[in-house]
This record gives C-alpha cells, sequence and structure tokens, in this order.
C-alpha cells in the first residue's frame, strides 16, 4: 500500500508498504529518517518516541497506516525551528552541555519526550520531569544527567511560549 | 560534585584539555538523531540477515532441511553449519562455540541457520520454512550438580582438553587457616545469590557487512574490540586479517555485551555466499538469547573475628552459572575469586571459585566482570558479621580497611592509593535525606511511586554502606597493549590533529578523551578523532575499566613523539614547521608493566596493575506491608585517580550506580529449566528515571604512580558496591536476610 502524511513539515510518501509495519520501519527504512530508534519496538522503551498530530507516541507500536494525512514529527524536525537561523534547539543543546548523551541510543526518544514537556510545561518539577521521561529508558547515565539537561533547557521555553501549541510543533 | 582536589580549569591549561568537561565530539550528531548507530546502516542493494534460533535447552538435530525456506520469494540465501567456510567453532577465549550448530545445540537460542531475504519480514518467515527436527536431550540446569559432577555432561569433547562440567576452579590459600580458626572469637556464615542480570543495551546487536571485490569483506559493526572481533572472523571465514576490514559503527551502550561476537561472522558468511550487502539487526527478544549475560551466583561465605571487630580469615566458595559455552567464565570466576576477600584486610583466607557449564544461557563479561558477585557476597556477609559482633557496620569496615601495602588472598601487595577507609567516612560525614514527613511530597518519594499505595503508614527507612575494589585492566599475564596513531598537518593554515586508534566508543567517551589528550600534549585547538577500525593497530578491549588508560596512554605517547619530531625539525611555530616540512605522523604502542597468572596450587602471584575503590551509602524507605522499596539517596564516593573529564567521570559512576541498582531490585533474567520466561522490557526491567534517586558523588583524584596523568579506571567500580549498599539498607529496614539479589516484595511483604 502507499501512505502519505507529514514529516517535518513536509509531505511524504512511501510506496510497497506491507500493512504490517510500523511508523518507525517506515520512518527509518523508506524515508530516510533512521533518527527514531528502534531499541525495544514493543512500546517499553521510548526510543522511537515521535509526535503524532503533536502528542508524543511510540511510533513502534503505530501501524503505518495510521499516521496517512497526519502530522509526524521526529528528531530530524527539532533543529532550526526555534528561530531565522537558529541551529539545535534548546533541549538538544541542553543534552549536549549536561552530560545527558553517552551512547546516545535512547536520546532521540527523550529529547522529543521532553520538548513536548517543556511545550506544556516551561518550569517543571524534578517530580514532573521524572513522570514526563519515565517512559523513556536510558541504560547509561542514570538519569541524572538528562534531569540537569530539562531544566537547563526550560528558560529557553519560557521565552518562547507566547502561543503555546500542542496541535504541531511544525511552522 | 565535590572533589578532593581542584578540577576546575587549570591555569595554562589548554582549553577543552585534559581535566576539563570537554563536550563530547558526536554529541551533536547523536541529539540530532544523525549518528549512524549498527541499526541505522544501509547500502546500495542490501538484503536483510536473519538467525534462526533453537527453542530448546538441550537436543539433537535429527533433520535439517532449508528447501522450502529456499524457495520463498525474496529470499537470497538459506545457510547452515555446512556453509561455514573456516573453523566451524569460535570464542573469545576458547573456541567451543558452533558459528551454526551442526548436530547438538546446547541452549536456548542457540544459533543453527541463517537466512537473507529482500525484507526484514520475509526473512522471518523463511525462518518459519525450515524445517527442523530436535530429539530434545536431557538438559543440566542446576550448576550445584554440574560442580558435583552429577547430571548430564554439557561438552562431551571438550575443546580445552578437559573433562566434565567444571570450567575452572580458582584455588586461593593464603596464610593458616588452621590458625585463623583459633583466633576467631566470632563466625559469621551466610549464603548469598545473585540473579541473572543482563547489559540491556538498548542499541540492538547490528551489523552490515559488504563483499569486497578482493573476496574479502568489510564489517561495520558495533562491538567493544574490533581485533578480537576480526581474529574470530578470520578463523571462522577462512580469510587472512587483511581480506577481513572491520569499523566500528555507532555503539548503542555495550556493558560487557558486546565483547563476544554476535552478528559478525553471519553477517560476513551471508554477504560472501550471496555477493550482496547484508544487515543484520536483533529485536529486542533476540538480543536476550543474542549475547552473554551476567554470570548468576551462588556463593558461600565464613567470616571469622576476634572480639573487637578484626577480621582473621575470610573462607569463601562461589558457584557462577557459566552456561552453555566458556565465553570468559574462566576469567570472570578468576575476577571473582581475586576480590572475594572485599576491600579488607584479611590476613588468612581460604577461597575456591568454580564456573561451571549447564544447558543455561551462555554468561561472560558484564560490567564489574565476576567482582560484582563477589563483592554482593562479602558485603552482605560483613553486615551479618557486624550483627554478630554487636557492633555497627560502618564502624567494622573502617577497623578493616584496606590500605596501601595491604597484601591481597593471592599475595600480591596493594600498590597506589587505596583509600577505603577515606571513601567511607566521606559517606557517613554527609546529611542524610530528609525522612519522608519534612519531604516535599511528590508523586515519586514513596515506595510505590506514582501507584500512590502508601501516605507513609508501614514505611520503614533503612541505611546501608558497602565498599568495593576490582583491578583496572586486564590481568593475569594477559599482554595487554593498545596503539595510537597521531597525524599533525595544517588544514586552512591552521594545525590540525588527527588521532586514529581501535578503541571501541561504546558511550563512555573515549573519542572525547582522545581529544582532550591531544589538545593537551600538541596545545592545538583542532583535533579530530577518525573512526575505529582496523587499519590501524589494535587498541584491546573497551572493558576492565582499561580503554582511557591504555589508549589514552597510547595517543599521549604519539603525541609526544609527534612533538619529538617537531622539534627535531627546528625552532618556530608550529604553523610554519608545519607549511616548511609537511605534516608529521608518529605511532606509539603503550604497555602496561607486566602481570603474572596465579599458580594453580595456591591460587599465588601478582596479576594485577592497579586496584580501584569505590563506596556506596543507600538509604531506602520499605513498604513492609506491600514490599515495595524505594531508594531514596543512593551517596557514592570513589576515588578516580585523576578525572579525565569530570563531567564524563560522573556520568559513568552514575550510570554505573543504576546498573547496581537494578540487580539490587529489579534486574533478573529468569531462567526456567534452561528456558527464558522475561526475554523483553515488559518482563525484564531496568531502572526508570522514577526509579532512579539522586546520586550525590564525592571524588576523589588520588594520582595513580603507574598510569597516564595518574588516572586510575572508572567505569566499573561503582557497580560493586551499589547493589549490596542497597541490600544491606534493605536488610536494616526489615530486619530480614534477603540473602539474594534482586529483591523482590514477595520477599518482603507481610515478613517484617
Amino acid at each position: 500500500m502507499r501512505v502519505t502524511f507529514t514529516a517535518n513539515g513536509r509531505r511524504v510518501e512511501a510506496d510497497d508498504v506491507w500493512e504490517g509495519e510500523s511508523l518507525l520501519y517506515v520512518l527509518r527504512e523508506r524515508l530516510g529518517l533512521p533518527g527514531s530508534k528502534n531499541a525495544c519496538e514493543q512500546g517499553e522503551c521510548g526510543s522511537c518516541t515521535v509526535r503524532l498530530d503533536g502528542v508524543p507516541v511510540c511510533s513502534c507500536l503505530v501501524a503505518a497506516g495510521q499516521a496517512q494525512d497526519r502530522e509526524v514529527v521526529t528528531v530530524e524536525g527539532l533543529a532550526g525551528q526555534s528561530g531565522e537561523d537558529a541551529g539545535l534547539a534548546p533541549i538538544q543543546q541542553a543534552f549536549i552541555e549536561a552530560g545527558a548523551v553517552q551512547c546516545g541510543f535512547c536520546t532521540p526518544g527523550l529529547i522529543v519526550a521532553a520538548d513536548e514537556l517543556l511545550e506544556r510545561n516551561a518550569a517543571p518539577s524534578d517530580a514532573d520531569i521524572r513522570e514526563a521521561l519515565s517512559g523513556n529508558l536510558c541504560r547509561c547515565t542514570g538519569y541524572e544527567k538528562i534531569l540537569d539537561a530539562v531544566r537547563r533547557a526550560a528558560p529557553g521555553y519560557a521565552s518562547d511560549t507566547a502561543t503555546p501549541s500542542t496541535e504541531s510543533a511544525m511552522p | 560534585m565535590t572533589t578532593a582536589t581542584d578540577t576546575g580549569q587549570r591555569a595554562g591549561a589548554a582549553h577543552d584539555g585534559v581535566g576539563a568537561d570537554a563536550l563530547r565530539p558526536d554529541g551533536a550528531l547523536k541529539v540530532e538523531g544523525a549518528f549512524a548507530y549498527a541499526s541505522d546502516l544501509r547500502w546500495e542493494g542490501m538484503v536483510w540477515g536473519a538467525t534462526l534460533r533453537s527453542p530448546h535447552p538441550s537436543a539433537r538435530i535429527v533433520r535439517l532441511d532449508t528447501a522450502r525456506a529456499l524457495k520463498l520469494p525474496g529470499v537470497v540465501a538459506v545457510l547452515t553449519h555446512e556453509d561455514v567456510p573456516g573453523h566451524p567453532r569460535y570464542g573469545m577465549k576458547v573456541a567451543d562455540q558452533p558459528v551454526l550448530a551442526a548436530d547438538r545445540v546446547r541452549y536456548q537460542g542457540e544459533p543453527v541457520a541463517l537466512v537473507a531475504a529482500d525484507h526484514p519480514e520475509t526473512a522471518r518467515r523463511a525462518l518459519r520454512l525450515i524445517d527442523i527436527e530436535y530429539e530434545e536431550l536431557p538438559a543440566l540446569t542446576d550448576p550445584e550438580q554440574a560442580v558435583e559432577g552429577a547430571g548430564p555432561v554439557v561438552h562431551e569433547e571438550r575443546v580445552d582438553g578437559q573433562d566434565g562440567n567444571v570450567v575452572r576452579h580458582v584455588r586461593i590459600r593464603h596464610g593458616d587457616m588452621e590458625e585463623a580458626r583459633r583466633l576467631a572469637d566470632v563466625v559469621a556464615e551466610g549464603v548469598y545469590e545473585v540473579g541473572m542480570q543482563d547489559q540491556a543495551f538498548l542499541g540492538p546487536e547490528a551489523g552490515l557487512a559488504i563483499p569486497g571485490e578482493d573476496g574479502g569483506v568489510d564489517v561495520f559493526v558495533s562491538t567493544q574490540w574490533l581485533h578480537d572481533d576480526q581474529h574470530q572472523m578470520c578463523a571462522a571465514l577462512g580469510l587472512p586479517p587483511d581480506k577481513v576490514r572491520l569499523t566500528l559503527s555507532g555503539v548503542g551502550g555495550a556493558f560487557g555485551g558486546r565483547e563476544d561476537v554476535s552478528v559478525q561472522i553471519h553477517a560476513a558468511m551471508l554477504a560472501l555466499h550471496t555477493g550482496r550487502p547484508v544487515k543484520m539487526s536483533y529485536n529486542r527478544e533476540e538480543s536476550f538469547f543474542g549475547h552473554v549475560h551476567r554470570h548468576p551466583a551462588k556463593m558461600w561465605f565464613e567470616h571469622g573475628a576476634t572480639r573487637d571487630g578484626k577480621i582473621v580469615y575470610v573462607k569463601a566458595r562461589l558457584l557462577f552459572d557459566g552456561g552453555a559455552y566458556t565465553s570468559t567464565s574462566q576469567v570472570v570466576i578468576a575476577n571473582g575469586s581475586y576480590f572475594a576477600a572485599g576491600a579488607y584486610e584479611v590476613p588468612h583466607a581460604e577461597i575456591d571459585g568454580f564456573s561451571v557449564f549447564t544447558n543455561n544461557p551462555p554468561c561472560g563479561a558484564m560490567r564489574g566482570f565476576g567482582a560484582v558477585q563477589s563483592c554482593y557476597g562479602v558485603e552482605s556477609n560483613l553486615d551479618n558479621l557486624a550483627r554478630k559482633l554487636g557492633i555497627d557496620p560502618l564502624e567494622l569496615r573502617l577497623r578493616n580497611a584496606m590500605t596501601t601495602g595491604t597484601v591481597l588472598p593471592t599475595g600480591q601487595a596493594v600498590d597506589g592509593p587505596a583509600p577505603a577507609a577515606e571513601l567511607l567516612r566521606r559517606l557517613h560525614a554527609r546529611p542524610l535525606p530528609p525522612e519522608p514527613e519534612a519531604r516535599v511530597s511528590g508523586a515519586f518519594s514513596l515506595p510505590g511511586g506514582l501507584n500512590n499505595t502508601t501516605h507513609g503508614e508501614s514505611v520503614r527507612r533503612g541505611i546501608g554502606y558497602a565498599i568495593g575494589v576490582k583491578a583496572i585492566g586486564f590481568s593475569g599475564g594477559v599482554d595487554d597493549r593498545s596503539i595510537a596513531r597521531v597525524r599533525l598537518s595544517l588544514t586552512g593554515g591552521e594545525p590540525v590533529a588527527e588521532i586514529h586508534t581501535a578503541a571501541a566508543e561504546c558511550g563512555q567517551g573515549i573519542v572525547t578523551v582522545q581529544a582532550q589528550i591531544a589538545r593537551t600534549e600538541l596545545g592545538v585547538e583542532r583535533v579530530v578523532v577518525l573512526p575505529a577500525d582496523t587499519q590501524v593497530g589494535d587498541a584491546g578491549s573497551s572493558s576492565a575499566s582499561r580503554i582511557t588508560w591504555m589508549s589514552g596512554g597510547a595517543v599521549q605517547g604519539a603525541c609526544k613523539a609527534v612533538r619529538e619530531k617537531l622539534t627535531a625539525l627546528g625552532e618556530g611555530l608550529l604553523a610554519d614547521l608545519l607549511a616548511e616540512h609537511g605534516p608529521v605522523e608518529a605511532e606509539y604502542e603503550y604497555k602496561h608493566r607486566r602481570t603474572h597468572p596465579i599458580d594453580a596450587e595456591r591460587g599465588q602471584g601478582d596479576a594485577h596493575i592497579a586496584f580501584a575503590f569505590a563506596a556506596h551509602r543507600a538509604v531506602v524507605e520499605v513498604d513492609t506491608e506491600l514490599g515495595l522499596v524505594k531508594v531514596v539517596e543512593l551517596a557514592t564516593a570513589q576515588d578516580v585517580g585523576k578525572a579525565m573529564n569530570p563531567l564524563a567521570v560522573a556520568g559513568q559512576i552514575e550510570g554505573g550506580s543504576a546498573q547496581g541498582l537494578g540487580l539490587a531490585v529489579m534486574e533478573e533474567l529468569q531462567v526456567a529449566e534452561g528456558r527464558v520466561r522475561n526475554p523483553s522490557f515488559t518482563d525484564y526491567l531496568i531502572p526508570t528515571i522514577a526509579d532512579m534517586p539522586a546520586v550525590p558523588i564525592d571524588l576523589l583524584e588520588l594520582p595513580h604512580p603507574d598510569s597516564p596523568y595518574g588516572l586510575n579506571g572508572v567505569g566499573e567500580p561503582p557497580t560493586l558496591s551499589s547493589t549490596p549498599a542497597i541490600a544491606n539498607a534493605l536488610r536494616d529496614a526489615t530486619g530480614l536476610e534477603l540473602a539474594r539479589v534482586p529483591v523482590r516484595p514477595d520477599d518482603i511483604a507481610g515478613r517484617g
């Protein structure tokens, strides 16, 4: 079958999709977007987290066909969004600076989830952060530096959420 | 984080040089999702490989027919043991594991056949079309039977020439046990068990093999040791090293689980057979069968002490279940046995360590490498001894803490810093976290967490301490070396250093540290760390907490050699010299001091190059009615010699502590009758951000006399002491024995 949807603001089309293929597989193997990771492919680890019409989901649990005509944002869509010639999103920069990245396999999913949290709540308590990220496993860091990264990135969201949107992170 | 010495910006230090919180060079790619892990790789014309695995722990293969699978449209190859081009068996230490099983399988998950197809689902369907019949055989699943010589023999003919099911018996005799027993006023005995832990790295085993025009193969793979993989692949493929070229792809965590080969030989076989690029990538379930685990252990400890709390002797018997093949079992049990007396001055010791073959999943390297199990045993029995003596457990540890010069049970005197007592004192000096009623109430602050199962009733607090010591680097006479090549040239008029090593970056930050060393040694800003591959000499393994020491030493040596060549060129600005004379390049092989094997009779020998110490204090709260546990704080103190990159060091310590917490209260690969019952992240639980408490760190930097920059290994020590500290805290809270980890709610609920 053919599946058509919006990925990071761009209309995309995948042909010859087998009905059993997940959105994760189509993103990674058919659309050249391997940023979302395949750590468990059973919805337990959060490494494949993307936003589907603004809502964070495990893309391994979404059948590709379910994405038809919808908006998908992956980790590849976060950089360059916060200004004219902006580089990394504040949460991406914060992950690097806080030492929240080691092997980095969990990082894309955590960044998408943390970005969504900060968009909703630019001044999260530690308990808020723990709750929002409790579906994302990390095996390297012990999470301390991930908490640091989210705390560090929060001020950057406070200033640019005058018009908060949970509909879509896309322009 | 507080430090014993100043680790901040030092006057004169190169920007982002040694000691700085330099940021990862791969950080931007990783946060953008652009970093290429092995499972992300693609190649023109690529097909997908898949593995048929045995469903039985022990069976004879009576029929194997690939005809139906080959006929499935999209399938390009189905291979069996008959298609292995070279040596039919492989292994890191002993080549006893069939590349593909011929007539016999010895564990559930053992590879039997391979498929290559145009879609991963086609490959999976083809696996189901392979006609295979097994005749099940009695499985040996009880390691105690294995050590007693009862039950079936796992290997009828052992490759190492030995008989029976004991892989290795490590025998250590130190002092005079008869005399020791006379001196002991108090004896404490205990039997302790550790469940099978999995590395649970998030990036699945994966690799891409591309056939070369020369009849060789180029392999991109996530591994911990490129050259050892190459060595094993050459034997199995029947090819010389120049035809088996490996490049490290992105590695999604390792923790010991990527020391043994997984997809390497299989993907290369399929690529060479089909003439097409082949990608293999396990899913999570297959990953649980596709790598070795931490040895489950049963350990008998007996401590004797004088009434005033001086340890006189330890007698320990360790039994590690190695599963069906050797992997690194004989070294893991040695490491466990070396450190079974713990971080203490123990004048008399009798230690017997056994690793055995069973038809359980093969076990091998995991962070801590045997010392995790024995540290759990000795630290648990220390608290038991403290109770028997009526002495505070911390006080008992301080009275017996090892110091520089302490003679280990193996006869070697500890050289270098041995700040065991200082680490414990620092933990003790740290204020305790507030009691529940004094805390800001949050969903995560009590046992049960978000499930809101208690408001504080029946919640009891406990505090536990533990300390661990282990050797850094390869031990026991292994010739350990590491090679680096450094090239200094001009790019756009600016000096740029290129570093080339085969050191495997698994997330720990060896790429960052190599660049820091080059900046410090050469005074240049721009450094490029080239991809690790087999075009440069062996770096040894990213394991044993050794790679920063060894590859760091090699990079430092190569940089110094470059500097000497520059000096020989004459005076002048670096850029001018390079412009006039062209690039300057040097290669350096770093070796540490020699080590020696221990003898078979009494286990004596100078087997180690260095010792590293870490300690933990755990504060737990336990809902005694429901058996639910909250680790409130996991404070730690560690001597790292020199924090080459304090940010990365903290990351190693926090991450290692988390894995120890997992082993203490949640992680176990459950095996019944040789079959794994929970090969998924639904049922094998690792700590989440909701489970992890704060991990405050006291860092000591006592320079090691023999190492580059005075550094010591960092990665493994935190996984030793975190588990027993938590177990001791749980015992303190509940008064229960809790001899086995992970401690489950059932072990606590209604028993207090």
